[in-house]
């Protein structure tokens, strides 16, 4: 039972993915054209009212609702990762239309075809971590 | 109110609501970020034995497993209760330049060039969303993060790392459409 929260979470997430139309190859192809305004909207929202809460959590040091402090951890300061696995990602979702929440989405939506791009996602993981030490980070 | 509710939502209202999903998983004790789960069912799947990075106690991560149901069942109700039969309004300039690739103008949310089941068979469609879908999780686990992880959670803590993967998506994506597709689509 102390998961049903954050099925209900999900669920949420699930809906404002599709009813947005994040969830659509379209709308990601009009965003790298720049075509549109709508996904520079969405995620602009997210992230100006994210700053603004996440300033107010440190601010006045507010914890969860297990009473433990709200702590956000310092990515890796480093720069190849972030540029090369970022292109990469890039591409994926460019082509695909889908990152991997907007995956999920789609499957239980009714696009079964997107089954197929998360499972490759997964098997792409599994590259990373196959050779991750052999990778520049 | 189900036909309010049906309706596509403003750009505005869906960040809002977005936001209040990653604020959410921080009062739960948790954070957002969506690739993780990749990676934890892999371990769930027994790759910790043969490969290190997938050896982690995947069980601390099942409530993130539980979201990702829900974001399932989320979309459900959005494709059947939800369902509007609204094609996506995307601009008229990027039905154009889609057309000049053989994408017909949208009838739903996604186009049947890439997801019907007719493409899905073909030599070419399967490569395409298999490749894709290789990139994003293979991308996702080397830049530490996904749009939820990165461009939500990271810069939402003004975390410089993230803005250089968000920047680094945007490269990619930009290589992919303008580049790339013109040889992949061409026709």
């Amino acid at each position: 039972m102390k998961f049903i929260k954050f099925l209900i979470t999900g669920i949420f997430f699930g809906i404002v993915m599709a009813k947005s139309e994040a969830i659509s190859w379209y709308r990601i192809q009009e965003m790298f054209r720049f075509q549109a305004f709508h996904m520079y909207g969405i995620i602009g929202v997210a992230v100006i009212m994210g700053v603004i809460g996440v300033w107010i959590i440190k601010k006045f040091k507010l914890r969860d609702y297990h009473g433990n402090p709200i702590v956000f951890y310092p990515k890796d300061k480093s720069m190849i990762r972030y540029i090369a696995g970022g292109i990469i990602f890039g591409m994926g979702w460019a082509l695909s239309g889908a990152c991997p929440g907007p995956m999920v989405v789609n499957i239980g939506y009714g696009y079964y075809a997107m089954a197929i791009v998360f499972l490759f996602a997964i098997i792409g993981t599994y590259l990373y971590g196959l050779i991750k030490d052999k990778l520049p980070h | 109110m189900i036909e309010f509710i049906s309706q596509s939502w403003t750009w505005w209202f869906s960040g809002a609501v977005i936001s209040v999903v990653m604020f959410t998983l921080l009062f739960f004790g948790q954070s957002f970020g969506f690739s993780s789960n990749l990676r934890t069912i892999c371990s769930a799947a027994g790759l910790g034995n043969s490969v290190s990075f997938f050896n982690f106690n995947w069980k601390t991560q099942i409530w993130n497993l539980v979201f990702l149901v829900g974001a399932v069942l989320g979309g459900f109700i959005s494709g059947t209760v939800l369902k509007n039969d609204q094609p996506v309004q995307i601009s008229d300039a990027t039905i154009t330049d889609l057309g000049k690739l053989g994408f017909s103008a949208p009838v739903s949310i996604q186009p049947d060039e890439l997801f019907s089941l007719e493409s899905v068979l073909s030599l070419k469609g399967f490569l395409l969303l298999s490749i894709g879908g290789l990139m994003v999780g293979f991308g996702s686990r080397y830049a530490g993060g996904c749009t939820s992880g990165h461009a939500i959670s990271g810069l939402s803590d003004l975390q410089i790392p993230s803005l250089i993967a968000v920047i680094g998506f945007f490269v990619g994506g930009l290589m992919m459409t303008h580049l790339l597709f013109p040889l992949i689509f061409s026709h």
